[in-house]
């Protein structure tokens, strides 16, 4: 039954799954960037930030198509308005993956700059919380988008430890300062990312169960 | 808002003859709420919506346990069946005008219980089919035959005839089901004002004029009530697996 429905709520998975999947490809340059001081790669994701913009506008736009055409009820109403709450979180995760390339350009030009070991893992925790929030919503995975928001405490702690360690670094030298600030920016940008992998994740539970955060939507 | 319930349904059972029509049917119909009932061909709703104004008591083999309360009281047991019809309206799937004219159409109950002056029952009359969004169509021709009318004329002009009595309680089955767009909207706004005054209870094969129109939706299911919630809830957050396959088209 309802096959051609299915169909496009199948196509509009697999477009969120590719939205994602950029969206992680920019997080892992931008590291890549501030790791190898790579200015080419920190322009890149200008580029390629519009590409994530394009795809959000496509995802919108076959979903609104759905809400016409299909008029969903029930688990299909819940999943085409959770794609559209979601996308909107995964362009913000890519306009914080850009605004770690523009942070990163600067330090390019810094010489002796070595980042905090703690934004890689930053970046590493993020992307899965991205990945685990869209995966969960694919495969209807409560648990999974429960552990995405459980582990933005890592992210949380990442973040402090970051602080730390950049405060220590402009007790030693204050030379250090004006990098330590751009680095703090960036532990920032990161910290952001996880909240958004949250708001996606809680949207997921909403498609689930009805509820958001513990509140019944409609 | 009122929590009061007009329809009490209790351990409800109806058969024609061999055939278990409606099974352990419980409701309690909220007082000047709509009620919308959905559910596949053939699993009820019309049975059910006749049993409440007793409509099945001259069926041949049409069996009967349980109880039906109105108000409080047994609609089977003391009340004489004149005076419940009185108290609620009903709406044909299809549409029933009388052979005669327009005008006789919806003067008919009223005339019925007791109207006869000419100016009240030109204004129940007028009143009437404006409620129900046929006035302008029909007004330079009330005294021509009903039966000349379309199917949407014809079916506006039975919810006419149902309001013109006055009822507590409006019960309808599918009443725009052969109405134009513009009709069934004005369908709707109507119900939607009348609920101030009356208790609805309507039939819709329509999903979506049900989450428009209703407040509490009743799923039913080969003589079941499978699921019965505040109409938002039942839409979006269904409980039971087989109302999400009926509503989400996953049916069968
Ligand atoms: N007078 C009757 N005698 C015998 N069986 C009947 C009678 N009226 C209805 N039925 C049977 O009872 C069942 C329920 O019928 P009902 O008219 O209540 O269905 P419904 O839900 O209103 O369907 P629809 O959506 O098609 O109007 C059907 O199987 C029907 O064939
Ligand atoms: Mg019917």
């Amino acid at each position: 039954m309802r096959n051609k429905f299915d169909q496009e709520l199948s196509n509009m998975h697999d477009d969120l799954i590719s939205m994602a999947a950029m969206v992680e490809t920019a997080i892992s340059r931008a590291v890549e960037a501030l790791k190898y001081r790579d200015a080419s790669l920190a322009k890149l994701l200008q580029e390629k930030d519009h590409e994530i913009d394009q795809k959000e506008r496509a995802i919108e736009s076959s979903c609104l198509k759905l809400l016409l055409q299909q008029q969903p009820v029930a688990r299909d109403l819940r999943e085409i308005s959770t794609a559209l709450k979601m996308i909107t979180d995964l362009e913000r995760i890519g306009d914080l993956a850009e605004d770690i390339g523009e942070v990163t350009l600067f330090l390019c030009d810094t010489p002796g700059y070595h980042a905090p070991k703690q934004l890689s893992y930053m970046a590493e925790a993020t992307i899965r919380m991205v990945r685990d929030s869209i995966d969960s919503f694919v495969a209807k995975d409560l648990k999974k988008a429960h552990s995405v928001i459980e582990y933005d405490d890592v992210v949380d702690k990442l973040f402090n430890e970051t602080r730390s360690e950049l405060i220590g670094r402009i007790h030693e030298s204050i030379t250090e300062a004006e990098q330590a600030m751009d680095s703090m920016m960036i532990a920032k940008y990161f910290e952001r990312i996880g909240d958004h992998a949250v708001n996606i994740s809680e949207w997921v539970e909403f498609s689930i169960t009805g509820t958001h955060k513990n509140i019944r939507v409609i | 808002m009122s929590m009061h319930t007009k329809y009490k349904i209790q351990d409800l059972n109806l058969h024609y003859g061999t055939f278990h029509a409606l099974k352990n049917i419980n409701l309690e119909l909220p007082e000047k709420e709509i009620t919308a009932f959905i559910g596949p061909s053939g699993c009820g709703k019309s049975t059910l919506l006749k049993t409440l104004n007793r409509m099945n008591d001259l069926v041949e083999g049409c069996s009967i346990d349980g109880t039906v309360l109105l108000d409080g009281e047994d609609i089977f047991d003391r009340m004489d069946v004149n005076v419940l019809r009185r108290r609620v309206g009903m709406v044909f799937q299809k549409p029933n005008p009388f052979p005669m004219s327009i005008y006789d159409n919806i003067a008919f109950g009223p005339r019925t219980h007791g109207i006869r002056k000419k100016a009240k029952l030109d204004e129940i009359v007028e009143k009437s089919l404006r409620d129900a969004a046929i006035w302008d169509e029909v007004k330079d021709r009330l005294d021509k035959s009903a039966l000349g009318m379309s199917g949407g004329q014809q079916q506006r002009l039975c919810i006419a005839r149902a309001l013109a009595i006055q009822p507590e309680v409006l019960l309808m089955d599918e009443p725009t089901s052969a109405l134009d767009p513009i009709s069934t909207m004005k369908v709707e706004d109507l119900v939607q004002e009348l609920k101030r005054e009356y208790t609805i209870v309507m039939v819709t094969h329509n999903m979506q004029q049900a989450t428009r129109v209703s407040d509490k939706t009743a799923f039913f299911l080969l003589g079941e009530v499978v699921e019965f919630n505040e109409t938002a809830e039942l839409f979006s957050m269904p409980k039971d697996q087989r109302t999400e396959n009926y509503i989400t088209g996953r049916f069968g």
